[in-house]
């Protein structure tokens, strides 16, 4: 279920469209903020607020990769190893986090804190290597800067 | 030249040092105009897109029908996700006013009265910078309806994409807008016919925005002065690499490549040689840092040497680096991104990543470099979209340019090359 303030914003959304189904990711969106990803409950939901087949939700999850399609940790990490990134050593940055992890990329740690992902390019090339954390770029990474950076989260 | 897309000016992002600074004045300029003088200004000033195509940015607005029984949509792309490319972002950081007035100006020209800014899922702060200004302006009544006192009215939208490359082609991000898989659509019909729900639509980059009220500013006639005479104006260039100072830099087209990298990116560290530089995102052709004389950040002059401009993402590799891995990594990129829609780049993508991993490793087979080769060429101009070409562009330049490193890396190798290690020079 959505919140009954979900709800609301997506009547509000819905009228800067011709059609409601262009609030799909959006309503994702607000789904994965308020349960940490995208189960089959909250595929239906989508579909019934939106008036469209579960199956075209379905289509639309599993097309983009910022939606979770299982539970995660309370940290996502997200590590840039393409081109401008690998350039700059982000080999490294992704094998210290495994390292220190002590799970591959696409793991979660068992108490669940941090979940560690392979991203490709996230716009932040200047400040190769680079990782992203919730909405945080974290750019001009070394081994030290990352374990400063993740002894700061709960 | 002084900077005009994005001055030094402390809190320009902030709606009152905008204004201070002259900022909505244009957007009073162009509203005091008939539609089709502003679409005229921004044709004589020789603008053209800088989202990676080039196109000329007055022409494109020409498509749009000049009365449409159907609402008509101006559509912003701020899904930069070209590897290499990170100027969008500063211009939604550090001056975000100016790409709001831009819009509403190329809306009025366009007689569209809704825009919609696409920008790419993982910028949710950036969205959120950008959102606090279109709120101010709005505020200020420099959005909505009757904008200054005349009977236009705009609205202005931002919208979260979620992750994926392709919706960076204005179809696919049309089809994404939508609600729908990014997709992209087979043209014609074009946007301007058949766009957002089969309605009117444009699409234009958020840096070709940005530079609509710099034109009004400067005045057609100056603006086209600026920089190379077929391709002028400001452009952000994004240098990454092995650079000493990576970064965005703002510049006239048609500075020399090696200028940029040695006068604006404080050179190669350790003084080293470059090896090879790609000079305007992943897409673009990798050339030889030995053919790089004379050659400028500008359409023409990279068309002739053998690339393009792309969105200016200029990725520079020294002399150490391991070529095989970089073009491996790019093609893995464009396999993950295809949306598979089309055989040729949906299988083509996976094959040439297959046969670049035994490179990678040391095995391939001599065969293997005109294998790649025939797969190149064959997603190449075969596919819905240019996702195909943004592949096979790569790895066709890499070939063509580096043939030695795959040389070198067949099994038993080159001469005095041991199976599997990286090769210099």
């Amino acid at each position: 279920m959505f919140s009954e303030k979900s709800l609301q914003r997506l009547e509000e959304l819905k009228s800067r469209y011709q059609q409601p189904q262009a609030v799909m990711l959006e309503a994702l969106w607000m789904w994965q903020e308020e349960h940490g990803w995208i189960s089959e409950e909250g595929i239906a939901a989508v579909a019934g607020n939106l008036g469209v087949p579960v199956h075209d939700v379905y289509g639309v999850v599993t097309f983009y990769t910022m939606y979770n399609r299982q539970p995660v940790g309370r940290h996502k990490i997200e590590v840039c190893t393409n081109v401008s990134c690998m350039l700059r050593g982000s080999d490294r940055i992704l094998r210290h986090l495994q390292d220190r992890l002590g799970i591959a990329p696409g793991e979660t740690t068992p108490d669940r804190r941090f979940t560690l992902v392979e991203a490709e390019c996230l716009g932040a090339c200047g400040g190769a290597p680079m990782m992203q954390i919730g909405d945080d770029f974290h750019e001009g990474l070394d081994p030290d800067r990352v374990d400063r950076i993740l002894s700061k989260l709960a | 030249m002084e900077p005009l897309l994005l001055p030094s000016i402390p809190d320009l992002h902030t709606i009152g040092v905008y204004e201070a600074n002259g900022g909505y004045t244009m957007l009073r300029k162009a509203l005091a105009m008939k539609p089709e003088e502003v679409t005229e200004e921004v044709k004589k000033s020789g603008l053209r897109g800088r989202g990676g195509a080039c196109f000329p940015t007055g022409l494109k607005w020409t498509f749009m029908p000049k009365k449409s029984e159907k609402p008509t949509y101006l559509c912003i792309n701020g899904d930069e996700s070209e590897p290499g490319t990170f100027k969008d972002r500063q211009i939604f950081e550090f001056n975000p006013h100016l790409l709001i007035e831009g819009a509403v100006i190329a809306a009025y020209a366009m007689g569209a009265h809704t825009i919609y800014l696409y920008v790419r899922g993982e910028y949710n702060r950036w969205i959120r910078m950008v959102q606090k200004a279109v709120d101010d302006a709005a505020a200020k009544g420099y959005l909505g309806k009757g904008i200054l006192g005349s009977e236009f009215s705009a609205d202005f939208y931002l919208h979260r994409g979620a992750g994926a490359y392709i919706c960076g082609e204005e179809s696919a991000l049309m089809n994404s807008l939508e609600g729908k898989r990014g997709y992209p659509r087979v043209k014609p019909p074009f946007p301007a016919q058949y766009g957002l729900w089969g309605c009117p639509t444009t699409i234009n980059n958020v840096e070709t925005i940005a530079n609509v009220p710099v034109i009004l500013r400067l005045g057609a006639e100056a603006y086209a002065k600026i920089g190379a005479p077929k391709h002028p104006g400001p452009i952000l260039v994004g240098v990454s690499g092995h650079v000493n100072k990576p970064g965005v830099y703002e510049m006239p087209t048609g500075v020399l490549l090696t200028e940029i990298i040695e006068r604006h990116a404080g050179g190669v560290p350790g003084g080293k040689k470059i090896k090879a530089v790609i000079p305007g995102g992943s897409s673009t052709m990798i050339l030889r840092g030995d053919q790089l004389e004379g050659v400028a950040m500008d359409a023409d002059s990279l068309k002739a040497a053998g690339s393009s401009v792309g969105t200016a993402g200029l990725i520079v590799m020294d002399e150490d680096t391991d070529l095989i891995r970089v073009i491996t990594r790019i093609t893995k990129f464009y396999y993950h991104e295809s949306c598979g829609q089309c055989t040729p780049c949906r299988e083509g993508t996976g094959w040439m990543l297959k046969i670049l991993k035994r490179f990678e490793s040391g095995e391939g087979r001599r065969e293997d470099i005109d294998l790649l080769l025939d797969v190149a060429n064959n997603i190449e101009g075969n596919t819905i979209c240019a996702l195909g070409d943004a592949a096979a562009w790569p790895v066709q330049s890499m070939i063509r340019r580096f043939r030695d490193e795959f040389e070198a890396r067949v099994t038993g190798g080159a001469v005095g090359v041991e199976r599997g290690v990286p090769v210099a020079g």
